[in-house]
């Protein structure tokens, strides 16, 4: 009998091919959002250790999260902070048993955005007036 | 740790454009995947113009249409052309599905059609993929009755209302569709059991004839197996049969909290 070299089997296409969906978006986004989180409280861990650290270590502390490019920052992390809230709060939901319906599924995923946009836009309007 | 890029040698390239069927008035453009395991050469999309006054409404009418028409060496699985069999599953317009009941016109929002196999599965031929771990897996689950008490003179009794739990499990034709829509399934598939299994695996566990649902629930309670869900829906969204195989892993995960308190 010939000798057949058997040949490597290719992989079919997936994530190159596959079209979007609103769930399969923000379940992505869930998962950067809470990477971006550990960045975060990093930041956070930091303006508490300048703060503990004197007067003068947390003057610089507050200079550069006051700066614009600090401010920007924040506003990513409040945001990132909020949409992984809110995405958290839907896996709570499915992971009681409920939500699963075609409409409500997508709907809950595409909402997810609307509402962590909304309330990161309200918490700093809230924190400007407040100035 | 998930490889989101394919292997070299799983890398498209441009494949043949062939000729437009003469003397057609409505023709619409098929972008098929194709790999021939005898040349060994990297996978191609070959370009194909079907004459719709000529073919039925299905994608799986223009695949044959394409077989029998332009290119007889166009290689997919079909059998019973009414979404039973589950042959015909593949991935059109980016979605999957069965080709028989799956219309052209659902999918060809670009003006063209594109056909790929089953996402990320091994390629025994164009369409054809190999789902050796899928039936693997499906056996795992040990998917019959299991009982321990002594059989009944007739037959294991089941009521009314016990029966209707099975509604939208049983009905699972084993396509493929729902695993092979899953990123988890996509990156873990080796350890992750996937929608379909857990699917089946939950329609023996609520059967109320069956009494191993300890040891069961036992087998899948496992960082991989079962929790790799994370509840992307992709498999709701795919199932051509529309059934919900999220909430039946949503199900067998209440399953394993509820037995523990």
């Amino acid at each position: 009998m010939a000798e057949t070299k058997p040949i490597a089997r290719p992989l079919s296409p997936h994530l190159q091919i596959y079209r979007w969906s609103w769930t399969m978006a923000m379940s992505i986004a869930h998962r950067v959002t809470g990477t971006a989180l550990y960045a975060g409280t990093v930041l956070i861990a930091a303006w508490l250790v300048a703060a503990a650290s004197g007067p003068g270590a947390y003057e610089t502390a507050q200079a550069i999260a006051g700066s614009f490019l600090g401010r920007l920052v924040l506003f990513g992390y409040s945001f990132a902070l909020l949409h992984h809230m809110v995405g958290g709060l839907r896996h709570f939901v499915w992971d009681m048993g409920h939500g699963y319906e075609p409409e409500t599924r997508t709907n809950m995923a595409k909402y997810s955005v609307f509402v962590s946009a909304g309330l990161t836009i309200l918490l700093w309007v809230v924190a400007y007036a407040m100035r | 740790m998930a490889e989101f890029n394919l292997p070299a040698n799983s890398r498209l390239t441009e494949g043949k454009a062939w000729p437009k069927p003469a003397g057609a008035k409505k023709l619409t453009e098929f972008k098929v995947y194709r790999w021939n395991p005898d040349t060994g050469a990297n996978p191609r999309t070959d370009t194909y113009y079907v004459d719709r006054e000529d073919c039925g409404p299905m994608v799986l009418d223009a695949l044959i249409w394409i077989k029998n028409k332009i290119d007889p060496t166009l290689t997919f699985r079909r059998s019973c052309r009414e979404g039973i069999c589950g042959s015909c599953a593949m991935n059109m317009d980016g979605k999957n599905g069965l080709a028989c009941t799956t219309g052209i016109d659902e999918c060809g929002a670009k003006g063209k059609v594109a056909i790929y196999p089953l996402p990320h599965m091994p390629v025994i031929k164009d369409l054809v993929p190999d789902l050796t771990r899928f039936y693997a897996q499906h056996a795992s689950v040990e998917p019959w009755l299991k009982t321990t008490t002594p059989a009944p003179e007739k037959e294991w009794a089941q009521g009314k209302e016990d029966r209707e739990k099975l509604d939208g499990l049983y009905e699972c034709i084993l396509c493929a569709c729902c695993s092979t829509s899953c990123p988890s399934y996509w990156w873990n598939g080796d350890r992750y059991l996937g929608p379909a299994v857990l699917l089946q695996a939950y329609r023996w566990l609520i059967d109320s004839r069956d009494e191993a649902t300890g040891e069961r629930l036992d087998d899948l309670e496992d960082p991989f197996r079962l929790y790799r869900c994370h509840t992307i829906m992709n498999c709701a969204n795919a199932c051509p049969k529309g059934l919900n195989p999220a909430k039946a892993i949503a199900e067998i995960k209440k399953m394993m909290v509820a037995r523990q308190v």
